[in-house]
């Protein structure tokens, strides 16, 4: 294994070999091994943090028409790290009345959640942290941790806003994951495995192409499971001031803050994975390195989309979010997963082109039936409301007497 | 005692300590947490009984949904708990007395048991266990039936909560 | 090597501190806890069943899948009838909601 084409794998062989002649016995060396990459790749991860932070604020500057943090080091670069000495300083607040536990495991269970989905995600061919063969369905129960430390925060911090905030974030996360689930289940579907890194060595041809229904869902989904914006409802300023963290300071508001810039990345990273092929490209079995810069390549462009729609679009009132989810999201995702899975049982023989192209038909019949299905009840909706707006309006000449134009 | 040995003891101690805090905790706020302790105790015990698909369907449905159903309906009815002293009724001394009785004779059964000091064979785990499982359930001649009976209870589960849940007199859905 | 023995006395003993609870708590959402206890200990004696007794056949881990399925059925129902008796009559006390009582 050269080191070039596949430097982490060259690494830890050598790490190993090298316990190995300090007289380690080969089996211990095998145990210690994986636990030195589970605590290096959260490492990695949380040092990655701190360029997303500054990577977002400055597109979303950009976006907004402002230079964005721009002091700190060249184009800003420093000023994370400016952030964090002044986020470690601050003080410590419990609030009277919080439940002590519960209060400090929130932020905890906030970053943990994300960092545990790290685990599954394929960052090339032979770079992994666990290759399990429910990977796809890891990252959904892990995902769901994070949600229960809102629920902790939103809690034990003994503030109705608090309460408030988390009320309407794990309604609306529980909600979201129905759709994103049964999305998920299409890769899952068409790679025949739940395991992450057979997914992606089951996209010669990306499943964004094969299933763009469901890629779009999940996208959108897993932008509401994040909350933010146009699902930022949970820290909604203007509604409940700051939402489930209000009552945190210093370094556990910053933990809840790392959690959500993580979890933006690490659900393009996801995305990646599942729909575009990951670490797939020209060149990517031979020298997994450049599998691992196309899937970094490809995850930054997914999150930059993110960052873009949440730079540029407003907010959601709760009961439209709830709409979304229940009246339209959740029957496409049901619609299209059935027929992901008649297709691929009449397709069975076929070649690959046909599968795909009857893949792609099936999806723009369903993306044809939404829309005009939607357009016709928007029209009834938007008739509806003439008419009470023309009722209201003649029930108030009623009152009043005509105006002097009728 | 190997690796495993010690982690299982560990995790049954945390689950049983877990589990007696979920019946006696004051607070009902706290009984709900430390259930969802015992219940990611368990999943690690699937984990443990090589099941990794129960163990995430464990913590997917048990921790992400039911337990914070549980936390929410603990939240809406607190003001009925507040003031209460005891959370136990008056039978509870005659209630542990016979719960002791029945773990002594479940367990003095079980020891007595000539199979219960199965070990297991190493390699008897068939390759691909899900997928096993997945043909069983939509299998006309496995559980076929079953799984569709199932899909069918829960359906009428969620309509029969939503009907009961709803809140009449305004009309707004609650669950 | 972990004997099967341990895993159904650690299934026995979850049934009985949840049985301890469903007798003796006056909360009925108490009651529902110690219900999912008895449940989970169920499912550790069947999975333990399936991986050391009978592992080529999947009938344990499909009793498993059913067992999970009936745990969220009856939450479900269970909280909704919890909320809407204490919206009626304020209190989730099971011993003070009696009115059925001749």
């Amino acid at each position: 294994m050269d080191f070039l084409t596949d430097p982490v794998t060259f690494i830890s062989q050598w790490v190993q070999q090298l316990l190995i002649n300090l007289g380690i016995p080969e089996i211990t060396a095998a145990q210690i091994l994986p636990g030195v990459g589970a605590v290096i790749l959260p490492l990695l991860a949380m040092l990655w943090v701190i360029f997303l932070i500054w990577y977002e604020r400055k597109i979303i500057g950009r976006l907004q028409d402002r230079p964005g943090p721009n002091r700190v080091g060249p184009f800003g670069l420093f000023q994370p790290f400016a952030d964090m000495a002044k986020i470690f300083t601050k003080e410590h607040i419990t609030p009277t009345g919080a439940d002590k536990v519960p209060y400090n495991l929130a932020p905890i269970l906030a970053v943990g959640g994300v960092l545990g989905m790290w685990a599954v995600v394929p960052f090339s061919a032979t770079v992994f942290g666990i290759d399990i063969n429910v990977g796809a369905l890891y990252i959904i129960a892990v995902g769901s941790i994070g949600t229960l430390g809102i629920i902790f925060a939103g809690y034990a911090s003994n503030n109705k806003y608090a309460m408030l905030g988390a009320f309407r974030v794990v309604a609306q996360l529980i909600s979201y994951e129905i759709p994103m689930v049964l999305a998920l289940l299409v890769p899952v579907l068409l790679s025949r495995s739940m395991g992450m890194n057979s997914i992606v060595q089951a996209q010669p041809v990306w499943f964004l192409v094969v299933a763009p229904l469901p890629a779009l869902l999940f996208f959108i989904s897993s932008i509401a499971e994040v909350g933010r914006s146009p699902f930022d409802l949970a820290e909604a300023e203007s509604e409940i001031v700051a939402g489930f963290n209000i009552e945190y300071s210093g370094l556990k508001f910053g933990m809840f803050f790392v959690g959500e810039f993580l979890h933006a990345f690490t659900n393009a990273l996801i995305f990646t994975a599942l729909f575009l092929g990951g670490w797939q490209g020209p060149g990517a079995e031979q020298y997994p390195i450049l599998g691992f810069v196309y899937f970094i390549l490809k995850t930054l462009v997914v999150h930059f989309l993110g960052i873009a729609i949440r730079g540029s679009m407003p907010r959601f009132r709760i009961d439209q979010v709830m709409q979304l989810n229940w009246k339209i999201f959740t029957p496409i995702a049901l619609l299209s997963l059935c027929s992901a899975a008649l297709v691929e049982k009449l397709a069975a023989g076929a070649g690959d082109l046909v599968r795909i192209s009857l893949h792609v038909a099936a999806n723009l019949v369903i993306f044809g039936v939404v829309i005009l299905v939607g357009t016709k009840s928007l029209k009834e909706r938007n008739a509806r409301l003439d008419d009470l707006a023309a009722s209201h309006r003649s029930a108030i000449h009623l009152v009043l007497g005509t105006p002097h134009d009728a | 005692m190997t690796l495993e040995q010690i982690i299982f003891l560990i995790i049954a101690v945390v689950i049983l300590l877990a589990s007696l805090f979920v019946v006696t905790a004051p607070k009902m706020i706290h009984a709900a947490l430390w259930l969802i302790l015992a219940l990611a105790g368990v999943a690690v015990i699937f984990v443990l009984l090589q099941a990794p698909f129960f163990a995430v369907v464990q913590v997917i449905v048990y921790i992400g949904a039911i337990a914070v159903l549980f936390i929410f309906a603990v939240m809406l009815t607190r003001k009925a708990m507040q003031d209460t002293g005891s959370q136990l009724n008056r039978y509870s001394i005659l209630a542990a007395v016979i719960c002791i009785m029945i773990f002594g004779a479940l367990t003095g059964m079980l020891l007595s048991w000539g199979g219960s000091a199965t070990l297991l064979e190493s390699g008897a785990l068939p390759a691909d266990s899900i997928a096993d499982l997945g043909v069983a359930l939509t299998d006309p001649n496995g559980f076929l039936l079953p799984f569709e009976v199932a899909s069918i209870l829960l359906l009428a589960a969620l309509i029969g909560a939503i009907y009961i849940g709803r809140d009449r007199s305004s009309g707004e859905g609650e669950q | 090597m972990i004997p099967l023995s341990w895993y159904l006395i650690l299934a026995a003993a979850m049934v009985c501190i949840g049985l301890f609870g469903v007798i003796a708590r006056r909360n009925a959402i108490a009651m529902l806890l110690s219900v999912e206890l008895i449940l989970n200990a169920v499912n550790i004696n069947l999975l333990a069943f399936w991986r050391y007794v009978d592992v080529v056949h999947a009938a344990g881990q499909v009793f498993v899948v059913m067992v999970i399925t009936a745990a969220a059925a009856e939450v479900a129902v269970g909280l909704a009838i919890i909320i809407a008796v204490y919206r009626k009559q304020k209190t989730i006390v099971t011993d003070d909601v009696s009115d059925l009582k001749g």
